[in-house]
Formats: structure tokens, C-alpha cells, sequence
């Protein structure tokens, strides 16, 4: 019995080695691995230098445990059997500095990378960053742009040619503003700003999502990011205001009502200093949005 | 050949110093319970939401009554510990008696203390610090109220088993105790209420 | 669909619900998903299944005598690897439930309701550390700690019952959750903002709470122990650097154990006052601030990790060992390397939260922390492939865990590193990547020690050996199993799918998910060979009787007691002077003397008060869960009442006779001869 098992679980493993190897073809539509802007690609850049500085503890490792297994093994092995061989200075200085070594060189690079890479730092170019606000509610993203009064749901444009700074809270649990293919996240914390600075090489639709469990509408946190020629951006900022919605309290109180999935929505005429007043709520300081009641998100 | 009476009391003797050496580590672990209740007590100070701040909720001469207490009831149970190392009994549970007192005191002011701020409305739910201070404040009391259910269930033992080897180890555990928790009170005293009078 | 409750509106929570029976109404039968409701009925059956198995044998006056009241270590040990089995069934049977959701979940809804989905992850983890993991490593150092330091107890018998029925008592809270109300949806990190009351009314974050505070208790009771044990109750002659290295990782374990679990007791034990008297650690208004939240459940969550971890690796130190046929390489740098993963692992818990925002500065140091634990790790690999070597290596099933560790951990270990880069951290925390890290980490870096040690001292506990050929199994299939269950989520990760997604609606997901699925069922194989392990080594047991307690020809202390080990583990305490203490002396040919003497032996006698209080704590988390008022008062009350009782009590001995003492050591020496032709090949020259 255990032989035939074994002959069929070898064979569906093959198979589902196959799936996973063509799978590999797929990785093309990774965001990560195929980034679509500069902090991303350094990031990706980052993990590939310093995945390639592991494989040389990877190989020593592999190499030497196959080789004792097979030289050592009772019986046929053809390796010196020492019983008492214990110590070797040698030895010793080899597997301490070793490691040491590769965590010295990783270490520098943790040290200039994080600095680098630091997401409150804006991003070199010579166009003025563009100022976006957002707002993770439950369960979806609201996008303030305080410089053009506008306001979108799930929907976060800007123009290709500018870096992107963002604002970042919650107006309920903790979540994590993330846009894979553009660079790493942040949390959303409600009564604090965190701040990301992102920026796209060439126009095109990346998705973004909360990446941090919030609740059962979790899986549909999802927005879409435009990175948009600036002709086009204009354009889309226009189209935003012909929506002629005003985002006011009342309406935004509703707007922060719990839903499973939200569709994409445009405001014009924002609320003046809404995100002030939203972090106000838990802050208690300066003029906040009145109090609403917590919703059971379980 | 050894007999079982005294395979017995060698066991029992050695199972004693284990448990003097088992009762420091416990408390070490404790330290670090209180260390960490100190230590959000700290980051939540200024977490106020404007309610009630810190120097508008103590009164120094109830803060000062209440350490005195329970720095008199350590040192009365240090009284009672070497009476009992003398074998003096009665003296012993005298001391404990008065230890007990002098720790009820200390608690009855403490949650008079708790009554009258929160009949203020500075109860724990009214913002993150006041959550911190009761909590941190609380549970040495809640120590020290079982301290004292320790020293109700010495000051029996004392009396019907006799100052026993037995008896005398717990006692001096509960001694240790007893003076850890003074200590966290000086470390009450210094990090909430000091600064605030000063 | 959304109860809608005023922050602070109420006067606390606490109130809410009826004298009788709190919040505690018909409502909390999981009506609300047949799934859910099949959990329960077969959790109930189950329950009542091993009550009618246990009567029908007639067995519990024997088991309550014997077993659930013993304050021997041994047993202990083995209850609490009962324990750890049984949860790890559950834990498991919610991994390849979620498996099987996301295999299916594309574009659609599954087969789970969120609701039911997010208590599935939340358990899973938190059955895994807490009831799986903990209960696990807690049997195995109490198995074989006190055997190898030529101890004939711990330091605190008593006090090691009550842990085991605190750890019981938790889990017994988890598994009631699954009948009467609901479990979190938190996950089994239990991040606020989202368990606070105000987004989590219902009672699945106060199990969640009072399951770890109660088990908590019990874990730093543990570590306690044994701290004192190894310090205080050592063989005379055996000074810190001749205990054998599963001793020195206890010891790390149980330093950790002490001195990490406070910070769980305190954290949950305010996220416990926020939700049950509306306090504000953790809310979002009113001052709290969740940050604190997540410094204090990593100042213990990290070192947790080790606590998970450093005992495997002793297992691995002696497995590698035994069945290299040689000493042990390295030792010195073992036990440093040991020392310092311990020590560094409560200077880097920033890195769970490196995304929160701080300075690069403080995420820089920390990066670094982190990394220079992988230098000791790094070196106790190689040492122990050092030890293969120039040794005649036995693929025995523990030998083979070790191997299959080896080579498994170490990508576990590089992807670790990648994360402790923070711009990587950046891009991959809260994505599958991170959860294939950590089971890379987990899974062959502790359940596979836990195996190996079951495997290796399965004899010592029980008399026999366990078949080989279904260890193989155990191994064959959770390694393979591992590979396609997780290797999937790291390139899942790098494809972009966050963690704890009930559906999805990216395609290019759904064939790696399907794999991951096919790994869940490949390991769910390997949990069906650990049972019939069980069974078919016990059902020809009488051919693999180990008759002279050594079957391995161990170097270790634990192999110089009978098998199963008596009540008392050592007739004369050993004198130790040197490592390999048992090694030594099979070489001087003192390992099977008898003498015609001995002297009686005093062992502390079984109480019921340890079961009593675990009864007690039990009751108290479930009184509080649901605002049972009165019960939670009465269960207090009996736990002081029992431990003051317990207290004025007179200590109550058995005592072993000196005939008695006698036939056992004869029998452990009458049977070497026997053997002993069949292990001179493989005797010490």
C-alpha cells in the first residue's frame, strides 16, 4: 500500500510543481517585483541585493548538510568516524564571523536604505509635490485634495509628472494605506497623521488597498490609483467638480457609515479643513466633527 | 541506615529554600507587571482629553497619611517577623495585628481617595490618564489587600500551628512581600504624585 | 446588521445583561452559520464521546488518581503533550478551513461567512501559540528537564500541577467559545482599536482575553519553575556549562516565560478594563492611544517567538548528537549563541510595527537588533551540522525533523532578514510573504523540535519506541506539506495579497491558493500519521520494549532512569562530572550497577487542589466574559479559598519503599546483558 501511495502523491506533486513553476510565469503581474515608480523600485531594488547577500548563507548551508547526510550516514558512508571530535578553532571562527560578517553588510544597508527611504521624506523632482489627503472609513478610502477642493471615494488620481504626498488616518480602527506597485505602506491611525511621498514613472491604474484586517468589508478596501498625464489630470479634476456634490458635515456623516463596498464617488466643494476636523474627533483639539456612534464592525 | 522522619525533614527543609528562592523570582515578575503599568502611566500623562489634569485631582496631606501608613505597617511587620525569629509568639501575632491596621488604613483612604474622585467625575473613564492612574494605583491596592488576607491567614496559622519551620518561612515570604510593596508604593509616590507637587 | 452602542453612553459595560446570567441568552448558539454550528455539535459530541469512552473503560477513578491530580513532572509532561495534540487537531482543522476558503473564494463568497472566517484566523493563531505550541514545549521540559539534571522533581511540584489546569483552563475557554457565543475577529495579535468595545461588542474578544490572561498565570508559573529547578535541584557535580544543552535552552525559555509573560498579563488585562469598564488604553478618543497597545504585546510577542523556538533547538542539540553518534559540537558556542538569542529577543519587538511611522532612526536600530540575532542562529546551525559531521549518522524520524529543520529554517531565517530590512518591511508586512515567514519560522523551527522530541523520548516516557516507519511518514508528509502549503504564500506575497482575505477577485491568485490548499491536505496526511503512529506503536508495544532504558545509547542523564522512568527518576542522585554525564558512565561501566540497598524515597503526594483551581480559574474567565457577576466572585473566592487551604494543609508524602526501589533497579539492570551484545557495535570504544 505505502509504495503505491507513494508512487501516486509523487506523481500529483509533479503536477503540482508544474502549476507552480508556470505560476512563476505569472509573476508579471506582480506589483512588487515590476514596480511602476521610483520609491518602490529602490525598495524592490533593496529586497533583490539583499535577498542575493542571504543565498550565501543558503549555500554553505545546503551544500554542507547534503554532504554530511550522504558522507556521514551509518553504514555506507565513507567519511572518518571521530566520535570524540568537538571543537576546532577553526570552525568556530568560521561559523561566528561569518554570519557576522553578512549582517555587518546588510546592517549598512538597513542604516543608508531606511534613511533613503524614510516614507515622510518628499521626493526629489522639480515639480512641487501634489497634497492629497486620505481617510480610511469603514470600508472604504476618501480622498481629500485640499488645494482643489475636491474630494473622491476610492478613487485617488494624480498626475504622473509630480510626486504624490499624502496625509493618512482613520476615522475608525487601525488600517494600512498601501499601493503595491508604487512603493511600501503606512498605517492609518484615527486622531494621528502619518504621511507617505509616492510617485509613478509613466501614466497608468494601480490598485491600492487597506492591507491591515478591519473588519468584514476588509476585502473590499480596495481603490483605484490613476497616475494621469497633467493634461489629463485637469480633465479629471474638472470632471470631479461637474460632479457638483458638496461634501458637507451632514453628508459626510453618512458617508462614514459602514458598507461592504463602496462604489467610486466625486465631491466638489470639500468642507473647509475636513481632515482637521476629522482628527479632531479623537484629538479633541480645535473644531472637530460632532460624535457619532461606533459601529460593531465584527 | 536513614529513617523516613528525617528523609522527610530533609526534604521538607530543602523544599522550603526553594521556595524562598521561587518567591524572589515571583516577585521579580511582579516588578515587571508594575514596571510596565508605570511605564504606560507615563506615556498616557499628558492624555488628559481635556478632563481632569493631574495637579487638580490630589490632595498631599491624604497622599501623606497614606504612605506613612503603610511605611509604619513595614516596619511593624519587620517587628512581628523578629519576634517570630525569637519564637515569641504572642508578640509575633501583636505585631502582625497592628501591621494589619495600619494596612487597612492605607487602603480605606486609598479607595476614599478613588470615591471622592470619581463622585467628582474623575472616574477611570473619563480619559486614557485617569485609566492609567487608577489602574496603576489600583493594583498595588489590590496587593496590598491581598497582603493583608496573607497576614489575617499567618497571624491563624501562628496561632494554632505555632511558629513552626513551616509557619516561619511563609511568614517571612509574606514579609518580602509586604516591603516589595512599599517599594512600588515609593515608586507610586515619586512618579504620580510627586511631580504634581512639585 | 450593525448594533450601534454610544461611546461612553452607558454607565460601563459591565451592567449589561441579567442578574442570572450576564449576557449569557439562547443567542449565543451559533445559529448563524450551519459551518459554525457543525463546530459546535461535533465539538459537544467529541466531548461527550471521550466521557462515555473513559466510563465505558471504567477508568476514572484510575485516571483521576493517576494522572489528572499527579504532581509528578512526568505526567505532567505527558498531559500537557495530551494538551498540546488536541489543540493542534483544532488549530489545524481551522488552518485548512481557510485554506479551503481561499481556494474557492474567487470572485465569490466561499463557503464561510466573514464573520466565521475571521474567528477561524484569529483562533487558529491563538490556538496554535498559546494551546498548541506552549502546552507542547511546557510536556517536553517537563518530561525531560528534571531526568537530565539527575533530579528526582521539579522545585515546585504542586505549583507545576496548577499550571498545567491554568493552560487547560484557557484552552477549555477557547473551545467553549466555539459553543456558546462567538470567538475574536481580532486575529491573535488582538490589535485595538478593533478589539475595543466600541468596534467589538460581542463576548470573542473577551475569550480571547481571558483565555491567555488565565493560561498567562500559568505560563509564568512555568518559568518559574524552572528556573528554580535548574538552578536549585541539579545533580551534585553538575555546574552550568556540563548541562546538556536541552537544559540550557529550558532555562532560556524559562527565563523568558517569567519575564516576557507579565507584559501579556498587563496588556490584556488592560484591553480587558477598556472593554469591560470603559476605560480608554486603547480607544480611539478620550486620550487612548493603540500605539501602547502594540509595544506592549510585542515586548512579549517577540520573545515568544523564542520561547517557541529555544526549546526545539535543544531538541535538535541532543538528536543530532545521539544519532550523529558523537559529542555534540560546539558547545561552548551553543550555549553562548543560546544565551544571546535569549537575551536580544526583548530588544527588537519595534519591527512588528515598523509601518506605524516612526523615525528612521528608531526603525534603523531596530532593523539592526533584529538582524544580529540571525549571527547565534546562524551559528547554532552550523554547529550542529558540524556535529553530522566525521559522525555515523542514523536516520532516525527525530534525525530526520532535524534535517528537514535545517534545511527549511533557513529560508525562513533569510526572508526574517528581508523583513528586518524596513523599506522591505515596507512592502511586504501585512502580505502573505509575512505569513509564510513566520510559519517558516514555526513550523520547522518548533513543532518540527517538538516532533523529534516526541519522537526521541517517547521511550522514556512510556517503555516502548514508536514505529519508525509511521515517524517517517509524520515527516515525509508535513515536510512536502509545508513546502506547498507556504512556498505559494511567499510568492502570493510578492503578488500583492494581503493576510486574512475572506474573498478576493484577483484571478492570478486563485492557482497558488489552490496549491497552498493541496499542502494543507498533504500536512492534514501527516497529522492522521501522528495518530497512527500512536496507535500501531502501542498495539505491538511489547516488541519495542525498551528493557534498560537507554534504546538510543544517549549520552544524557534522562537515558540512566528505567523506562518508563519510575516515580522517583534517579534511586541514588547521580555525581556529574562531565558533559555528557551518562556517556561517561557506560565509558567507566557504572551506568548498570545495582547496588543491593536503598534507601526509601520521599515523593509529594497527589493533590486535586490543582485541578480544583483550574476548575475554578475556568470559571471565572467564562463569569467574566459574559458579566456572570455572582459566579465570577464565587469562582475568585474558591481559587483564594483553595490556595489558603492548600496552604495551612500538612505537606502529605508518599513514601517509596526501599524494596520497592530495589526491583525496579534490578529490572532496569537484569535486562543489559540481553541488550548489550546488540549495542556493543555502537558502544564507546
Amino acid at each position: 500500500m505505502p509504495s503505491s501511495l507513494a508512487v501516486k502523491l509523487s506523481k500529483w506533486l509533479t503536477i503540482l510543481l508544474a502549476v507552480f513553476l508556470l505560476e512563476g510565469c505569472n509573476l508579471q503581474s506582480s506589483p512588487i517585483l515590476y514596480p511602476k515608480g521610483p520609491v518602490a523600485e529602490t525598495e524592490r531594488d533593496l529586497l533583490y541585493l539583499a535577498s542575493v547577500i542571504m543565498l550565501f548563507t543558503l549555500l554553505p548551508v545546503y551544500l554542507l548538510t547534503f554532504w554530511s547526510c550522504w558522507r556521514y550516514r551509518a553504514g555506507k558512508g565513507k567519511g572518518a568516524y571521530r566520535p570524540d571530535w568537538h571543537k576546532s578553532i577553526f570552525v568556530e571562527l568560521f561559523i561566528w564571523t561569518g554570519p557576522l560578517v553578512i549582517i555587518v553588510i546588510i546592517g549598512v544597508l538597513v542604516v543608508v536604505y531606511t534613511y533613503r527611504l524614510d516614507p515622510y521624506k518628499s521626493l526629489s523632482s522639480e515639480q512641487q509635490p501634489l497634497k492629497v489627503q486620505a481617510v480610511a472609513q469603514n470600508w472604504k478610502w476618501l480622498f481629500i485634495y485640499p488645494e482643489q477642493g475636491v474630494a473622491t471615494v476610492n478613487e485617488l488620481a494624480f498626475p504622473s509628472d509630480r510626486p504624490l504626498s499624502l496625509d493618512i488616518t482613520s476615522d475608525t480602527v487601525m488600517t494600512s494605506f498601501m499601493i503595491p506597485a508604487l512603493g511600501g505602506q503606512i498605517y492609518a491611525m484615527a486622531g494621528m497623521t502619518t504621511h507617505l511621498n509616492l510617485m509613478a514613472y509613466e501614466p497608468g491604474r494601480y490598485q491600492g488597498r487597506n492591507t491591515q484586517f478591519s473588519g468584514r468589508g476588509f476585502p473590499n478596501m480596495v481603490f483605484d490609483a490613476l497616475s494621469l498625464s497633467s493634461n489629463d489630470f485637469s480633465g479629471w479634476i474638472n470632471h470631479v467638480r461637474r460632479a457638483g456634490k458638496p461634501l458637507n458635515i451632514p453628508r459626510y456623516q453618512q458617508l462614514i457609515k459602514p458598507e461592504m463596498s463602496h462604489p467610486v464617488e466625486y465631491f466638489s466643494n470639500v468642507e473647509p479643513d475636513l481632515f482637521n476636523k476629522i482628527l479632531a474627533k479623537y484629538t479633541g483639539q480645535g473644531d472637530a466633527l460632532p460624535r457619532q456612534k461606533a459601529n460593531n464592525l465584527e | 541506615m536513614i529513617t523516613v522522619a528525617e528523609l522527610i525533614r530533609e526534604h521538607e527543609e530543602e523544599s522550603l529554600e526553594n521556595r524562598a528562592y521561587g518567591f524572589w523570582l515571583y516577585l521579580m515578575t511582579d516588578a515587571i507587571i508594575f514596571a510596565l503599568l508605570f511605564a504606560t502611566y507615563v506615556t498616557m500623562f499628558s492624555n488628559t482629553a481635556q478632563g481632569p489634569k493631574p495637579v487638580d485631582l490630589f490632595d498631599l496631606q491624604h497622599v501623606f497619611i497614606e504612605t506613612l501608613c503603610l511605611l509604619i505597617s513595614s516596619v511593624t511587620f519587620g517587628f512581628a517577623f523578629l519576634a517570630s525569629v525569637q519564637k515569641k509568639l504572642a508578640s509575633s501575632v501583636g505585631w502582625l495585628l497592628i501591621t494589619l491596621v495600619f494596612g487597612l488604613s492605607f487602603v480605606v483612604l486609598e479607595v476614599s481617595e478613588f470615591l471622592e474622585m470619581i463622585n467628582e467625575g474623575a472616574g477611570p473613564q473619563k480619559s486614557g490618564y485617569l485609566s492609567a492612574f487608577f489602574t496603576l494605583v489600583a493594583t498595588h491596592g489590590l496587593h496590598v489587600s491581598v497582603g493583608m488576607v496573607g497576614i489575617m491567614m499567618m497571624t491563624c496559622q501562628i496561632l494554632f500551628k505555632g511558629l513552626t519551620k513551616p509557619v516561619c518561612s511563609r511568614l517571612f515570604r509574606l514579609g518580602l512581600f509586604w516591603h516589595f510593596l512599599d517599594i512600588v508604593w515609593i515608586g507610586i509616590f515619586s512618579v504620580v504624585y510627586l511631580p504634581v507637587f512639585i | 446588521m450593525y448594533a450601534e452602542a454610544m461611546p461612553g453612553e452607558s454607565a460601563v459595560a459591565a451592567m449589561q445583561g441579567s442578574l442570572l446570567f450576564g449576557r449569557l441568552t439562547l443567542d449565543a448558539i451559533p445559529f448563524y452559520s450551519w459551518v459554525a454550528m457543525g463546530g459546535a455539535v461535533v465539538t459537544v459530541f467529541t466531548v461527550l464521546l471521550a466521557v462515555l469512552w473513559v466510563s465505558w473503560l471504567g477508568k476514572w477513578r484510575y485516571l483521576w488518581s493517576e494522572w489528572l491530580t499527579s504532581v509528578d513532572h512526568k505526567r505532567i509532561g505527558v498531559m500537557y503533550i495530551v494538551l498540546a495534540l488536541v489543540m493542534l487537531v483544532r488549530g489545524f482543522i481551522d488552518a485548512i478551513m481557510m485554506r479551503a476558503q481561499q481556494a474557492i473564494a474567487l470572485n465569490n463568497e466561499g463557503y464561510l461567512p466573514p464573520e466565521h472566517f475571521e474567528q477561524i484566523f484569529t483562533s487558529h493563531g491563538t490556538i496554535m501559540i498559546f494551546f498548541m505550541a506552549m502546552p507542547f514545549l511546557t510536556g517536553l521540559i517537563n518530561v525531560v528537564v528534571p531526568q537530565q539534571i539527575g533530579a528526582r522533581d521539579v522545585a515546585f511540584p504542586f505549583m507545576n500541577s496548577i499550571s498545567l489546569w491554568l493552560t487547560a483552563a484557557g484552552a477549555g475557554l477557547v473551545g467553549v467559545s466555539l459553543v456558546l457565543g462567538r470567538f475574536s475577529t481580532a486575529g491573535w495579535t488582538g490589535y485595538p482599536p478593533y478589539s475595543g468595545s466600541d468596534f467589538s461588542p460581542g463576548v470573542g474578544v473577551d475569550y480571547w482575553i481571558w483565555a491567555l490572561l488565565i493560561s498567562g498565570v500559568g505560563s509564568t508559573m512555568t518559568g518559574i519553575n524552572f528556573i528554580a529547578t535548574i538552578l536549585r535541584c541539579r545533580a551534585p557535580g553538575m555546574g552550568l556549562m556540563k548541562m546538556p544543552l536541552f537544559v540550557w535552552t529550558a532555562f532560556c525559555t524559562s527565563i523568558l516565560m517569567a519575564f516576557a509573560f507579565p507584559a501579556l498579563t498587563v496588556v490584556a488585562a488592560l484591553l480587558g478594563l477598556d472593554r469591560t469598564l470603559d476605560m480608554h488604553f486603547f480607544t480611539n478618543d478620550l486620550g487612548g492611544n493603540m500605539m501602547n497597545f502594540a509595544n506592549l504585546i510585542w515586548i512579549w510577542g517577540h520573545p515568544e517567538v523564542y520561547i517557541l523556538i529555544l526549546p526545539a533547538f535543544g531538541v535538535f542539540s541532543e538528536v543530532t548528537a545521539v544519532f550523529s553518534q558523537k559529542r555534540l559540537f560546539g558547545y561552548p558556542s551553543l550555549v553562548y549563541a543560546t544565551a544571546a538569542i535569549a537575551l536580544l529577543s526583548f530588544t527588537v519587538w519595534l519591527h512588528h510595527f515598523f509601518t506605524m511611522g516612526s523615525s528612521p532612526n528608531v526603525n534603523a536600530i531596530f532593523g539592526i537588533a533584529t538582524m544580529i540575532i540571525a549571527v547565534p542562529t546562524g551559528v547554532k546551525i552550523f554547529d550542529w551540522i558540524f556535529t553530522m559531521i566525521r559522525g555515523r549518522i542514523i536516520f532516525h524520524p527525530a534525525m530526520l525533523f532535524t534535517i528537514g529543520f535545517i534545511i527549511t529554517f533557513v529560508i525562513g531565517g533569510i526572508t526574517g532578514v528581508l523583513l528586518a530590512i524596513p523599506p522591505v518591511d515596507y512592502l511586504m508586512h501585512n502580505t502573505t510573504f509575512l505569513v509564510a515567514h513566520f510559519h517558516n519560522m514555526l513550523i520547522p523551527g518548533a513543532l518540527f523540535g517538538y516532533f523529534a522530541g516526541t519522537q526521541y523520548w517517547f521511550p522514556k516516557a512510556f517503555g516502548f519506541k514508536l514505529n519508525e516507519f509511521w515517524g517517517k511518514m509524520v515527516f515525509a508528509c508535513w515536510f512536502v506539506g509545508f513546502y506547498l502549503a507556504f512556498m505559494p504564500l511567499y510568492v502570493l506575497g510578492f503578488l500583492g495579497m494581503p493576510r486574512r482575505l475572506e474573498h478576493y477577485h484577483n484571478p492570478d491568485w486563485q492557482p497558488l491558493l489552490l496549491v497552498a490548499f493541496v499542502g494543507a491536505c498533504v500536512v492534514l496526511v501527516g497529522i492522521f500519521s501522528v495518530f497512527m503512529q500512536f496507535y500501531v506503536s502501542i498495539r505491538d508495544r511489547e516488541q519495542n520494549r525498551d528493557m534498560t532504558g537507554d534504546p538510543w545509547n544517549g549520552r544524557t542523564l534522562e537515558w540512566a532512569t528505567s523506562s518508563p522512568a519510575a516515580p522517583y527518576n534517579f534511586a541514588v542522585i547521580p555525581q556529574v562530572d562531565s558533559l555528557d554525564a551518562f556517556w561517561a558512565m557506560k565509558e567507566k561501566a557504572e551506568a548498570y550497577s545495582c547496588k543491593d540497598h536503598y534507601d526509601p524515597i520521599v515523593m509529594p503526594k497527589n493533590t486535586g487542589v490543582g485541578v480544583f483551581i483550574g476548575g475554578a480559574g475556568f470559571l471565572l474567565g467564562f463569569a467574566i466574559v459574559w458579566y456572570i457577576w455572582w459566579l465570577a466572585a464565587l469562582s475568585l473566592l474558591a481559587v483564594i479559598g483553595l490556595l489558603m487551604f492548600r496552604s495551612s494543609q500538612k505537606e502529605a508524602y508518599e513514601i517509596i519503599s526501599a524494596e520497592t526501589v530495589l526491583s525496579i533497579e534490578q529490572a532496569r539492570v537484569r535486562h543489559y546483558p540481553e541488550v548489550q551484545s546488540a549495542m556493543s557495535e555502537r558502544s564507546p570504544s
